[in-house]
């Protein structure tokens, strides 16, 4: 088993009090397998998601992953396993916006110290980028901009792959396109991709699928 | 890992070259201030510190010749048996170097640069083979002679043995003084039986100028001080904004599994690198400006001490790694809270936001509490404080406090204005200009220290020297005064002089302890000098009458602070109990001083008789006096003294120390005008989003432009507004609790109003001249920018 969940709980101070976004929630997930995760706005999808990816920490609960408790992991562990274990495609891209296209896509792979260069120029034909190695993220277009950091995170072949809607930014045809992409990348990769999504035409393209409401498993 | 990481926080800098333009402008202009300053004070202290070691200074008691010419050395052998510790010293120039020749074996004390030179050759010095001792620029100037070269010698000055100098000055066998060791034996032959025609000169001793120049000096101190404190807030500004503007790429990098502790220190690591080359920069900026200045503050101290010192420069490795590690320091000062704060930053945007907001809520209240902490210690110190280090401690309270008080003031006075607001673009206009007021708050609290730092020296110097040339008048309203070799010389010049002259005004005073303070006491002639010219700071109806009649006593300021004395409380003198009549400012006289009545001091110290002489005389005929009186007496001319000379050059010496806070001023107040142009220039970017949806709404780009130039005025006006009462305190606090703590005299504090409001046009103008191009840049900037905003929105 690549990644298990168990009884994961967390919860937010806000204004108005302590809220509870997750509350208890439980899920499996194989290597090479695909699973998305829907529900509404504020169901805790997106906390989860950052839980998995070493980003926050639970308040109870065990996040398992390739057998290590990440839920245990202090911040220079947790730091190691968003290098090496997990890539995270986030819905706002979040290019470094001072490199270049090919500094970006090398970027992650690089502090991982598994840059494959003849791999991270296959990622950038695959995903159509060619042209545009030598500019700057600005002088991309959104669609443009997501597919750098699809190629970014998949560049050190990470074994698990979480997307927190990838292409919400995007217009129909080119979010089809990444979509594509991603997952045709992540099948040959044999990595494991947890997809928080609110379309549930990208939900259907999964192998399976869970909704989240109220900061639980539906 | 660390090699991608930095390269990518690099690139930030490559892809904004006017932030970091910024960065290291702020650090250099920070560290060039502070060594500038410093650079001065301590050059001119080295210079006139060597000065004072080398011989013939004024250290030791001298003999010379009663008619000015140069001292047989039959004389001096004749002193030497007679049991007199004397050293025979001559002094002449060459190529504009001043050369003093003395006996090495007979000196007195110290040998000022002769002891301390690296490579002195005693044996050869003292065969008298020609080595000098002298600065490098001296030793340049000297090229045919074997100079050691002494980081202690006096500027402009070269020390040999007195046969050399007597030999290179053409002068052989001549002697222009004798220095009279400190110890002599107990008992000697009288000087006038050995040698008449020589008088003994008293030695300069602890001088009122010395005193005065210790203040000119901390003055310049707290100069120095505050110009740091201007600079650390520039590179604070400058430092959290880089990061600001970092902040989405750290939090990046940290998602990508970039470890939080190895990204901090590489931050801190980019951060002193950047310190190193702009401080190395900022002290090549200091040392020009030190240059420049340092002419001006020599002509100063050539002025009061009457001594060469060093119109240029030396780049002393204490002095350039001072600065250096100011930069470096001031740095870690300024990047420790935006450090601190990325160690703390959540990793999470959402997360981040919250956390934010609610962090800038606590800061500002915190911020407003602790100035309110500091303003009430300062308020209770300005009250108690008592010695240097409470007076510093309460300047620092007090600008602190006021500089972290200025956000919220200035927030509450903007709330304020907003409720009056009746247009939309008015009311816009003050919402946003409160929305810009945390990004720009660092510059206008350096434009508010700046504008203090001028009010409060500028009345402080003014103060000194108002307060100062009254002094003069007071102190130096005899037109002549004569120094008498001994008694029989003093009666016939009184004889002499009596009938020639308006008054002749005896000084006669002796060394008492009153109230356990070590005091001169001066019997004073019951003369209209006295009574019109000396200005009481406290005193009783009648206090000449009392004084001059035997009853009362005046006594200086210094001791009635040490001694905690006033008015109406009974001293003792020899036994007398007499009550304290007036105080009186003593401005530069380090010890207790005290004055009684001409006739009770000769009843109660016979044996002393005056041999000082002021002389009121019409100053059209004073030269003609002291040539008759050279001529039909024996008094030298190197025993009359023209004060009117003396008071012209003390004043021009505060003219000159008014040249060089002037210059300081100017520069810290065009460098917090820096500051505003850096930290607008830097927001300009992040302004953008704020600023088009007004454009879209229908503003125009250069209303908007107007709009931004008369935001950067009013806000410099509202802090020019804040930082005159701050000035004002700061003088004061400088005027009645440091100079006190330092130097025992509160000086009176004067204000100038036609000062003070030049120095708010010239803010203004620097405010608007800073926004200036800022402005210019958002009326040009191309819609398609503008566009951007709505484009990326999500």
């Amino acid at each position: 088993m690549l990644l298990t969940v168990e009884n994961v709980q967390k919860t937010y101070a806000t204004a108005d009090g302590p809220f509870e976004v997750l509350r208890g929630v439980g899920l499996q997930l194989n290597a090479g397998e695909t699973l998305a995760l829907t529900g509404e706005s504020g169901s805790g999808k997106s906390t989860l998601l950052h839980l998995i990816g070493g980003l926050d920490t639970p308040d109870q609960g065990r996040i398992i992953l390739n057998g290590t408790d990440i839920a245990a992991l202090d911040d220079n562990g947790r730091a190691e396993l968003r290098r090496g274990t997990v890539g995270v495609v986030f819905q706002q891209f979040n290019l470094i916006p001072s490199l270049k296209v090919v500094d970006n896509i090398a970027f992650q792979a690089r502090l991982a110290g598994r840059f494959d260069p003849i791999w991270a120029q296959t990622l950038a034909d695959r995903m159509g980028l060619t042209a545009q190695l030598n500019k700057y993220p600005e002088q991309l277009s959104g669609g443009q901009q997501q597919r750098v950091a699809i190629a970014r995170t998949l560049a050190p072949k990470p074994q698990l792959v979480l997307a927190d809607e990838p292409t919400g930014n995007l217009d129909e045809e080119t979010a089809s396109i990444v979509m594509d992409l991603i997952l045709e990348l992540v099948a040959e990769t044999g990595a494991g991709l947890l997809m928080v999504t609110h379309s549930q035409a990208l939900a259907g393209r999964m192998q399976r699928r869970l909704h989240l409401r109220a900061g639980q498993i539906a | 890992m660390t090699r991608t990481t930095l390269h990518a926080l690099l690139s930030h800098w490559w892809r904004s070259p006017l932030q970091l333009f910024t960065l290291l402008a702020g650090l250099a202009l920070a560290t060039a201030l502070w060594s500038g300053v410093q650079a001065v004070n301590a050059e001119a202290r080295a210079s006139y510190s060597a000065a004072a070691t080398t011989l013939d200074e004024g250290r030791y008691d001298r003999l010379l010749r009663r008619d000015g010419q140069p001292i047989d050395l039959e004389a001096y052998v004749a002193l030497r048996r007679a049991g007199w510790l004397v050293s025979p010293v001559i002094t002449g120039r060459l190529n504009n170097v001043r050369i003093v020749g003395v006996e090495p074996l007979t000196a007195p004390g110290s040998m000022g640069a002769l002891e301390m030179a690296d490579g002195a050759d005693v044996e050869r010095f003292l065969a008298g083979q020609g080595q000098m001792f002298a600065s490098a620029d001296v030793a340049d100037r000297l090229p045919e002679f074997e100079v050691i070269i002494s980081q202690n010698a006096a500027p402009n000055t070269a020390v040999t043995d007195i046969g050399i100098a007597q030999q290179i000055l053409g002068r052989p066998g001549e002697i222009d003084s004798l220095v009279i060791a400190p110890n002599q034996p107990a008992s000697q032959v009288d000087l006038q039986q050995i040698a008449p025609d020589l008088i003994r000169q008293q030695a300069q001793a602890s001088t009122d100028v010395a005193q005065l120049t210790d203040s000119f000096h901390l003055n310049l101190t707290a100069f120095g001080l505050l110009s740091f404190a201007v600079g650390i807030f520039i590179v604070n500004g400058a430092i959290g904004l880089a990061f600001e503007q970092r902040r989405p790429v750290v939090r990046t990098l940290r998602a990508l599994g970039v470890p939080l502790r190895r990204l901090v220190l590489l931050m801190a690591a980019e951060l002193m690198f950047f310190a190193f080359i702009a401080g190395a920069v900022g002290v090549v900026l200091g040392y020009a400006i030190a240059a420049l200045l340092l002419p001006d503050v020599a002509a100063t101290l050539r002025g009061l001490y009457g001594a060469d010192v060093s119109g240029t420069l030396q780049l002393r490795p204490s002095w350039w790694l001072s600065g250096l590690a100011i930069a470096l320091g001031g740095t870690a000062v300024a990047a420790a809270g935006a450090l601190w704060k990325l160690s703390r930053m959540p990793l999470l945007a959402g997360a981040q936001q919250r956390a934010l907001a609610m962090a800038a809520g606590r800061r500002a209240w915190a911020q407003a509490l602790g100035a309110g902490v500091l303003l009430a210690i300062y308020a209770i110190l300005s009250v108690t404080a008592e010695g240097l280090i409470a007076g510093f401690t309460l300047l620092a309270c007090l600008l602190v406090g006021a500089a972290l008080a200025l956000p919220f003031v200035l927030d509450r006075v903007l709330a304020l204005a907003s409720r009056g607001a009746k247009s939309v673009t008015s009311q816009w206009f003050w919402a946003d200009t409160r929305q810009q007021l945390p990004g720009l708050s660092l510059a206008l609290m350096a434009l508010l220290l700046a504008m203090a730092a001028n009010v409060g020296v500028s009345t402080m110097v003014s103060s000194f020297r108002t307060t100062f040339t009254g002094f003069l008048e007071q102190r130096l309203t005899s037109e002549l005064y004569i120094n008498t070799a001994d008694p029989a010389q003093a009666a016939a010049f009184v004889a002499y002089a009596t009938p020639r002259v308006d008054a002749v005004l005896p000084i006669m005073f002796t060394q008492i302890t009153i109230a356990d303070q070590p005091t001169e006491i001066y019997g004073t002639r019951d003369h209209a000098t006295y009574r019109e010219n000396w200005k009481m700071l406290e005193g009783a109806a009648g206090h000449w009458d009392t004084t001059f009649a035997g009853d009362t006593i005046i006594i200086n300021e210094q001791l009635a602070r040490r001694a905690g004395l006033s008015i109406g409380d009974p001293v003792s003198v020899q036994g007398r109990q007499m009550p304290i009549a007036g105080i009186y400012g003593d401005y530069g006289n380090p010890i207790g001083q005290a004055i009684i009545g001409e006739h009770l001091f000769e009843t109660l110290y016979p044996s002393i008789t005056p041999d000082r002489f002021g002389l009121r005389i019409d100053p059209a005929k004073a030269p003609d006096f002291v040539a008759e009186l050279t001529r039909d007496t024996d008094v030298s001319a190197a025993q009359v003294i023209n004060q009117a000379g003396i008071k012209a050059l003390s004043l021009e010496v505060f003219e000159r120390t008014f040249t060089v806070t002037t210059a300081l001023n100017i520069l810290t107040l065009a460098v917090a005008g820096f500051a505003i142009l850096m930290s607008l220039l830097t927001l300009a970017a992040m302004r953008v989003p704020q600023l088009a949806p007004a454009w879209a709404m229908g503003m125009t780009r250069a209303q908007l432009g107007r709009l931004e130039l008369l935001r950067a005025v009013l806000l410099a006006m509202l802090t020019a507004v804040f930082a005159l009462p701050l000035g004002l305190a700061l003088a004061w606090a400088l005027l009645s609790v440091v100079n006190v703590a330092a130097f025992g005299w509160k000086l009176p504090m004067y204000l100038f109003p036609l000062d003070y409001a030049r120095l708010g046009v010239f803010a203004l103008l620097a405010a608007a001249l800073a926004a200036l191009w800022p402005a210019r840049r958002l009326a040009r900037t191309p819609p398609a920018d503008l566009l951007k905003v709505f484009s990326n929105e999500r």
